[in-house]
């Protein structure tokens, strides 16, 4: 059974910003949302709480950046970007300001629906010259996640998972390096975030199906080191599978999808995630089912890309892990 | 650095400079130069604490945008001297104020004529709308709004930091119209952000037009002091007004001063175009000819020899 974590976030900022007087904890009203209420609480002066108004506090970040600071700002992902677009370029991507966006609950992993939902959050990010992408797939990753953020020279936006978190990964996040979490020869593929886990669940069925699965975990999607990528893709015989939290339009899918234009690679890819569609308010199982981001959905991908049916059951993957809605390490069921 | 002109013949040649240039460029931003001329000679020959240039009096070209392989990259902020801690900061956060702001560096001694040379020419750094990287600039602000927010980020950490230089950001009254103004001074207020001072230019036009007839902003003082400024309203071409407005007392509240002003002022045959003088074009050669010996009268210089 994996060891489940609970708001590994709140303690390792903590511990992070404490050992560094020059981090500065924002806040845009969302603290205990972003496991923050108690640094708040314990450290009022290394926290800066700058309400609802995210356009100010982009530009404000900036402005700190300037002064010497480096600021971590904490709110759900989607409200680091969508709304204060213009100040996230002219304050702090263009002039390379040390701050550290760390988004809360990427893709669905939200029941907020639309408007919570950071679903096209990388395809942004990806195309900002200067920025820094990482994104966490287990408690390990989210509590290393600031050491990881803070040594960027630039800015950097983080997807954090926060809640109870599984623990995947026995070693901290070491940026632009991926994990091999197999390495088979039939199949590559190509996960991050919660997505990496779905795939976890399908390793099972797929080796009882007579497939070898190469799988490869990205936590660092922005610089990108295609070497090993494309070594990887060389080192399997049918293709790759991506499978991400996301819309498949400029995010991992489309990172790999380039690597591969670019170098001449004629391997077959298919692309799992979102699919040119907004998501909506549900239970993360439903909507990783619904919109085709979990387990099944890769095991389909695999059955499609070898032009094979495995006859897989939902009995055949690993359990669903289903977070209750209303949780003692949830600050609210958002 | 000593003051070489008076406060009033820095205006005078600031207005001059814009006035050359602008007939000469067919067009430019020649009512910002009437509306504010007095505000920035102000800043720069008294009021702001400034060290010496650091950056040559003759621009270096565009050297690219900051990246990371960019290790040569500099801002503009070194034509207002070193970043300090004793030193104040300014930002321009109409962008489209950069001619005004240049023809202030050369007519302070901190930036050669030469410079002006190269306004909005391929290549230059001296560019139309001022950019972090153009002479006495240190951020990008031509995206209206988001310069008073940057400004109170530095003067909190600057304040935090213990050091004694403030954080003066010149403004104009549009730029009110965006919400992100509003935020930054309800940040400033409930941060207690007083080494925060703005000085804002209002005359009470915008591009499309006389503000009133595109949004009007209404009763710009009372709203600052209810989000939590501190704000005075004064005759922006008075200098002995300016000089008092920066010293009322605004313990634990940011200060902004609301100078109020005439786009035409200096050049006085502008009025005919008022309200739409965002960007000064001539309309005909004779409008062009008509202008140049008005305003060269007007202030004095012999009209400007162009070339037709």
């Amino acid at each position: 059974m994996v060891e489940m974590v609970t708001r590994p976030y709140a303690g390792a900022f903590e511990a992070y910003a404490l050992a560094h007087p020059e981090v500065l904890c924002l806040s845009a009203d969302l603290t205990s949302s972003c496991e923050i209420d108690g640094f708040r609480d314990r450290h009022p002066e290394q926290f800066v709480s700058l309400g609802m108004a995210e356009q100010n506090m982009m530009s404000f970040a900036g402005g700190l950046g300037l002064a010497g600071f480096r600021p971590f700002l904490h709110t759900f992902g989607v409200f680091l970007y969508r709304r204060p677009y213009d100040q996230l370029i002219a304050s702090v991507a263009y002039p390379r300001r040390k701050v550290r966006l760390m988004g809360f609950l990427p893709g669905v992993t939200t029941p907020g629906g639309m408007t919570h939902q950071a679903i096209e959050d990388i395809s942004v990010m990806r195309s900002i010259p200067n920025m820094t992408i990482l994104e966490t797939g287990d408690a390990t990753e989210v509590e290393s996640i600031c050491a990881a953020a803070d040594s960027i020279d630039g800015p950097v936006y983080c997807r954090v998972l926060r809640g109870s978190v599984p623990r995947l990964f026995d070693s901290p996040i070491e940026v632009g390096r991926m994990r091999e979490l197999s390495a088979g020869s039939d199949v590559l593929v190509v996960t991050a975030g919660v997505a990496t886990e779905e795939a976890l669940r399908a390793r099972g069925a797929l080796k009882a199906a007579g497939v070898s699965i190469r799988h490869l975990h990205i936590n660092t999607v922005k610089p990108f080191d295609e070497r090993p990528l494309l070594d990887h893709i060389a080192s399997v015989k049918h293709g790759v599978i991506t499978l991400e939290n996301h819309v498949t339009e400029g995010g991992i899918g489309s990172l790999v999808a380039e690597i591969m234009a670019d170098h001449g690679v004629g391997k077959r890819l298919i692309r799992l995630g979102l699919k040119d569609t907004y998501a909506h308010g549900g239970s993360r199982p439903y909507l990783m089912r619904h919109y085709g981001l979990d387990a099944s959905a890769l095991v389909a991908g695999v059955e499609r890309l070898l032009g094979r049916i495995f006859g897989v059951t939902e009995a055949d993957l690993d359990a669903v892990r289903v977070d209750a809605v209303h949780s003692s390490a949830k600050a609210e069921a958002l | 650095m000593d003051n070489a002109k008076s406060t009033g013949d820095v205006a005078l040649g600031i207005r001059r400079r814009v006035f050359e240039h602008s007939i000469r460029n067919n067009g430019g931003y020649m009512s910002q130069a009437c509306s504010a001329a007095e505000q920035l000679a102000w800043l720069y020959n008294e009021e702001l604490r400034l060290g010496e240039p650091t950056l040559p009096m003759i621009p270096k070209p565009f050297g690219g945008v900051p990246s990371a392989g960019n290790t040569d990259y500099q801002t503009g902020a070194g034509y207002n001297g070193p970043a300090e801690p004793q030193y104040d900061r300014l930002f321009i956060a109409p962008a489209h104020y950069a001619l005004v702001a240049y023809a202030t560096l050369i007519e302070v001694g901190r930036m050669a004529p030469e410079g002006l040379e190269m306004f909005n020419k391929d290549g230059s750094s001296v560019e139309m709308i001022g950019a972090e990287h153009s002479p006495g600039m240190e951020m990008h602000n031509g995206t209206l709004g988001i310069g008073l927010s940057t400004g109170a980020g530095l003067a909190w950490g600057r304040r935090r930091k213990g050091e004694p230089g403030r954080v003066w950001v010149f403004m104009s009254d549009g730029e009110v119209q965006e919400g992100q103004v509003w935020e930054a001074v309800q940040a400033a207020a409930y941060h207690a952000i007083d080494n925060l001072y703005a000085i804002m230019d209002v005359n009470a036009q915008q591009c499309d037009g006389a503000m009133e007839s595109v949004m009007d902003a209404r009763d710009i003082r009372a709203k600052f002091e209810a989000f939590g400024a501190r704000c005075v309203e004064i005759d922006g071409h008075d200098l002995e007004a300016l000089r008092q407005a920066a010293r009322e007392p605004h313990p634990g509240k940011p200060l902004i001063i609301l100078a109020h002003t005439v786009p035409y002022r200096g050049m006085s045959f502008l009025k005919r175009r008022f309200p739409r003088l965002h960007y000064v074009r001539f309309q005909s050669e004779e409008e062009r000819a008509d202008m140049n010996g008005a305003i060269a009268e007007e202030l004095g210089i012999p009209p400007v020899d162009y070339a037709h």
